[in-house]
């Protein structure tokens, strides 16, 4: 009876329908997204027309660009009034943009070799997840082998570069019981004593197992912005570890001269002190002495990187807690072992994405050499290419051509820190 | 009992040197400090000998002596007969020029492009992402030649202005577009222009009583007044009337086409141009990553707690949101300032006369004196960020979160 | 890990210092090559071709004096330099001499302690304009925009210039050549200046170069010559003499074509005899073998052929003698005697 006083009972479920149409799909992204408020509404219509005109404006640039042509003026004829970019001159000096003009053009496979050999190298300590630990023995051997690759010569100087580097780590390893600081001293001084006697095995037998030898000024392009790059910031690294535990020493003297050392290169533009590696520094060598102005350069900018890096390891080092270093010395490790084992892993975990925007950073910062007549890829850009009569006026390919290069560099390393990032968090969110 | 033996009191020894860990850090940074003066006395010696050898020695007499060439963009006033010291004191105030500039425009693009990566429009948020990755992963030197490039080969030259079919034309008759730069009308301060910028001074203060006085009031006895409206009366009427009761003491110079340039008004140079901007739009990337990080970083229950609290969203942006952000976002635009003013030194590759072009540049040149132009330069800039650093430390040190 | 492969070399380059503190002809024959210093580029004086080797007039003197000292023309490192770092690299011994269109001056030759060991180019200052600009002098240019090299002697003698005639100008400051070009010709510049072999070289890499003029005015006398560090007389005096060769040769009649029948035996002429090394031993006396100066005009002709061959009036360049005629020929290239 209760039943009859009820008009209606549904007895099963209806089907779900369909949310309305505005609700779903294109049309609810659409209007969340890009038409919520009358004022994003116009916002959007604005955007989408700029990038309407940018498109309509450069794609007959790129769909009629001129890929073949030995010059401006025959390329401007093929392109007869269109509008059209001049791509030909990239094919045409393809290999002056990346090796620079003077690099001997049959040895272009040995910094192409040096440079896979480079992903090889870098990816245990990249992706140390994925690739053995053996890998590593590689990644030491690698800056040598590249060295000889790159400039040639008897393989003796790399051997004995090596030699000499193990000689510093094994004096290190005698001599780190009895304290940190002189044993990192020490191995500097056994491995530059090393090398200077090697220097008389090594200046005589240059022809052992010789390959052409490549002068450094012989190089140019990319090459020479990838070569400072990866170089500079391999050096600087442990150079900047050392300044950072320096700064944060307890002894007042080797903290002051971090301190100052730190703080002067801060404060300087990386110019000046490119002048100074091209035009002061001869004055601080022994008379008589020159190394090449590459050297010079790498020395400079090495100095200018440690000391970013220094001051990004050190934010690492006091963004952990106390009680971390208390805990090294509680469980009774000496400093070099408290640093080694407990706080330096921490700290360099949390640097890393400081140290790549360093690294970044600084490999953007190589194109200033082209400022002290360094032929890199802006160098050749600017200098033998726009000046040469055949490509005189060819802008736009090929600053876009050096804007890209760096673009897929940069943003690989920056999308690849991000990632690490993520991958280190081991703290629970 | 004496089972506690005192410890030997044993005479120094010098092994101890090395292996007392309390003489030990002595031992050591005398070490170092051995190291790092043989280090400087070895650069030194070098220096002294390769002086020697060459016949030249460090001193700076060079710098009352004329320098000999011009410069275009003088601030002060200086000719070829002024001594290198001014010209490099050219090149400080045209260092600071473009400087101040970069940074303001830099703040500018990097504040709008911050908050609108964080805007809902999907459109927006995506374009600004593209320019901020552009720019942040492309050396700036490469900006400012593309720039310096698009000033040079893109704009019309100067005798494109002329004839009756000109090719280009200005903009309302004040404005000129030219490869050698822009030029504006420039104000000309005739007499009693003094009494206008001083009524325009008294009237910027005004607006800052005002609404002091209105948040008074809004405290003191719940009255609202308005402030949008009066504001900008208070700020433009008086001038507006006093600049017509004086007669209209400051007038505009306009540009025209004379001789080979353009003369009068204010000539904006290309090389300024290039830089300023290039400047501006790299380092504007890296502050709109900055802001977007700092509002990011205010945690959703501020606004929540805000919200419920009743406030609107205007507000809770203004009183909530932003002051916490600011916390996060100042300190590395500071730096980002710093950074800006030592890639003005990248001056040289447009050719724009700051002092690494002056001293760092020609002077060098000229006299041959290396060593005393790169240490001034060097000192110069040495001061300019030790000056900010400190500005930024002191900054720190107020917002520093004053716990109870 | 790879500051050892830089100490490394650090150490090579320490090995290498001790070898370079001797006279640099020893240090030159030791290295077995001559490290020149060069302009970055400048058509027709020195510029790397489309495979990267060196060409020019100033080139042409570096080669000279490679073959004079290693027997070997092509055992030359040249070294791009500016007008910032030229003066750095020669005074440092990173180059063993410079032949970049340098000025002879005499604070350069006193002060910066270098040797002009002669002038291979007698140039003078002058401006590029535009024919649509109308001017035909350059006094008529107040007002303008004028593009100059930073770094140079034209710089001063551009202000000098303007001062002295009263008018104004705006100075446009660019670092390269290759920038100057690029400015002048997008009109940024109503006039480029720098010396007029140089306007020359650089109009002749112009599209229709017949569009624009030299104006008529020099403002100002533009020796330019090799020059070598000062104290190092031994390497100076080769330095001059190889160029005193050459201009001698041209005097003489002595061509990169008839030099291998001239040099073969002593012939009448006793002064060819002696450059040649065929009559006396003018090559010992500076620490050479006899037949240097053979071997540096073989290299690339005499001074008048390196003239024709770079710059002279066949070329794009197409500068006429002039002042660097010989003094036979009413110019005043004049080679002291071989005796």
């Amino acid at each position: 009876m209760a039943r009859d006083q009820l008009a209606f009972v549904r007895t099963h479920m209806l089907p779900e329908a369909p949310p309305p149409t505005a609700q779903t799909g294109a049309v609810k992204w659409l209007r969340e997204n890009l038409f919520s408020s009358p004022g994003n509404a116009l916002l959007t219509l604005v955007s989408a027309y700029v990038v309407f005109q940018i498109v309509i404006s450069t794609a007959p640039w790129f769909i009629n660009g001129v890929w073949e042509s030995p010059s401006l003026t025959a390329c401007r004829e093929i392109l007869d009034g269109k509008m059209g970019g001049c791509f030909a001159v990239l094919t045409e000096r393809w290999n002056q943009l990346l090796f620079g003009f003077k690099y001997p053009s049959e040895l272009y496979w040995r910094p192409g070799l040096a440079f896979v050999l480079l992903f090889i190298a870098a990816a245990p300590v990249l992706f140390g997840k994925i690739f053995p630990r053996k890998m590593l023995i590689f990644t030491g051997l690698y800056p040598f082998i590249a060295y000889w690759l790159i400039w040639g010569g008897s393989v003796l100087v790399p051997v004995f570069a090596l030699l000499g580097v193990l000689v510093g780590a094994f004096t290190y390893s005698r001599v780190v019981t009895i304290s940190a600081g002189v044993a990192v001293i020490a191995a500097f001084v056994a491995a530059l004593i090393f090398w200077i006697l090697s220097g008389y095995v090594t200046g005589p037998m240059e022809n052992v197992m010789a390959i052409q030898a490549v002068a450094s000024r012989d190089m140019g392009g990319f090459m020479i912005n990838l070569m400072l790059g990866v170089v500079c910031v391999s050096l600087s690294l442990p150079l900047g570890i050392l300044l950072a535990l320096g700064r944060q020493s307890s002894m007042p003297i080797i903290k002051w001269i971090c301190v100052v050392f730190i703080e002067f290169i801060r404060g300087v533009p990386l110019i000046t002190l490119l002048f100074v590696a091209n035009v002061v520094l001869a004055y601080f060598l022994p008379p008589g002495t020159n190394f090449d102005l590459i050297l010079r350069v790498i020395i400079m900018i090495t100095m200018f990187s440690s000391a970013y890096i220094a001051e990004v390891i050190r934010g690492g080092l006091a963004a952990l807690p106390r009680g971390q270093y208390e805990a090294g010395d509680s469980l009774g490790l000496d400093y070099a072992q408290s640093m080694q084992l407990i706080i330096l892993p921490q700290a360099l975990k949390i640097s890393i994405p400081g140290i790549v925007n360093v690294a970044v950073g600084l490999f953007k910062d190589t194109t200033l050499v082209s400022v002290i007549s360094m032929f890199d890829i802006v160098g050749m850009i600017r200098g033998p290419i726009l000046a040469s009569s055949e490509w005189n006026g060819v802008y736009w390919e090929l600053f876009g051509f050096a804007c890209v290069l760096f673009f897929i560099t940069c943003y690989g390393i920056s999308q690849y820190s991000q990632w690490l990032e993520r991958q280190l968090r081991t703290d629970h969110r | 009992m004496t089972t506690m033996t005192d410890p030997p009191k044993a005479s120094f020894q010098l092994s101890m040197l090395i292996y007392d860990t309390r003489y030990r850090s002595y031992t050591f940074q005398f070490i170092a400090l051995m190291l790092l003066l043989l280090l400087l006395g070895y650069l030194g010696a070098n220096l002294v000998s390769n002086l020697a050898a060459q016949g030249q020695n460090i001193s700076f007499g060079f710098l009352s002596d004329p320098a000999g060439y011009d410069i275009n963009q003088r601030p002060i006033e200086y000719d070829s007969q002024s001594s290198h010291m001014r010209a490099s004191v050219v090149g400080v105030i045209n260092t600071l020029i473009v400087a101040v500039l970069g940074c303001a425009t830099a703040t500018l693009f990097g504040v709008t492009a911050g908050i609108l990566r964080l805007s809902p429009n999907w459109l927006v948020r995506k374009l600004m992402a593209v320019y901020v990755e552009a720019f942040r992963n492309v050396p700036v030197l490469i900006w400012i030649l593309i720039i310096a490039t698009i000033m040079t080969a893109s704009m019309p030259s100067p005798n494109q202005f002329r004839g009756d079919n000109a090719d280009a034309s200005m903009l309302l008759d004040a404005f000129a577009f030219t490869n050698r730069g822009v030029y504006v009308p420039a104000p000309v301060w005739g007499a009693g222009s003094l009494v206008v910028v001083l009524t325009f001074l008294a009237s910027i203060a005004g607006v800052f009583y005002y609404r002091r006085y209105a948040t008074k009031l809004l405290y003191d006895t719940g009255r609202l007044l308005p402030m949008g409206w009066p504001s900008l009366v208070i700020l433009f009427v008086p001038t507006i009337l006093i600049f017509f009761v004086l007669g209209q003491p400051i007038t505009l110079d306009y540009p025209a086409l004379k001789g080979f340039n353009f003369d009068g008004g204010l000539h904006i140079r290309g090389s300024l141009i290039a830089l300023w901007f290039a400047l501006a739009i790299y380092t504007g990337a890296f502050i709109a990553e900055n802001v977007r990080a700092g509002i990011q970083a205010v945690s959703k229950g501020q606004t929540e707690a805000a919200a419920s609290l009743g406030l609107r969203p205007k507000r809770i942006m203004n009183l909530v949101i932003l002051p916490q952000a600011l916390r996060v976002i100042i300190p590395p635009l500071i730096s980002q300032y710093l950074n800006l003013t030592k890639n003005s030194s990248l001056a040289i590759a447009v050719g724009y006369m700051d002092v690494t072009g002056t001293l760092g540049g020609i002077t060098l040149n000229q006299t041959g004196r290396a060593i005393e132009c790169v240490l001034m330069l060097m000192l110069f800039y040495l001061t300019i960020s030790l000056a900010i650093s400190a500005v930024m430390n002191v900054y720190n040190n107020t917002i520093k979160l004053k716990e109870r | 890990m790879k500051k050892t492969v830089f100490l490394g070399a650090l150490t090579v380059a320490g090995l290498a210092a001790g070898a370079s503190a001797a006279a640099t002809l020893d240090d030159v024959k030791a290295r077995g090559k001559l490290n020149c210093g060069v302009t970055t580029g400048l058509v027709g004086f020195a510029a790397p071709d489309a495979n990267g080797v060196w060409e020019g007039f100033d080139v042409a003197v570096c080669r000279a004096v490679a073959a004079a000292v290693l027997s070997d023309a092509n055992a030359v490192e040249f070294v791009p330099t500016t007008g910032k770092t030229r003066f750095t690299a020669l005074a440092s011994g990173e180059i063993d001499m410079l032949a970049r269109n340098t000025t002879w001056t005499f604070s350069r030759d006193t002060d910066l302690k270098f040797d002009f060991v002669g002038v291979n180019y007698y140039d003078g200052q002058g401006f590029l304009v535009p024919k649509s600009l109308g001017v035909s002098s350059a006094k008529e240019l107040d007002g303008a925009t004028v593009c100059i090299q930073t770094g140079t002697t034209t710089e001063l003698n551009l202000a000098d210039f303007f001062r002295a005639n009263n008018i104004s100008y705006e100075p446009v400051p660019i670092e390269t050549n290759a920038e100057g070009q690029q400015q002048y010709l997008a009109g940024a510049c109503d006039t480029y200046t720098t010396d007029a072999s140089g306007l020359a070289s650089t109009r002749a890499a112009f599209e229709s170069p017949t569009d624009h003029v030299i104006l008529p005015e020099i403002i100002s006398k533009e020796p330019l010559g090799p020059l070598v560090r000062h104290g190092d007389n031994d390497w100076a005096d080769i330095v001059r003499w190889t160029f005193y060769a050459l201009v001698a040769a041209e005097e003489m009649g002595i061509t990169s074509a008839n030099i291998g029948e001239l040099s073969a035996a002593a012939g009448d002429n006793p002064e060819i005899n002696r450059i040649l090394g065929t009559e006396g031993d003018l090559g010992a006396m500076i620490g050479l073998d006899n037949e240097w100066a053979k071997r540096a005009i073989a290299a690339s002709g005499n001074y008048g052929e390196i003239f024709e061959k770079n710059i002279g009036e066949k070329t794009p360049i197409g500068l006429a003698r002039g002042l660097n005629a010989q003094w036979t020929q009413g110019g005043i290239m004049y080679a002291p005697p071989f005796r």
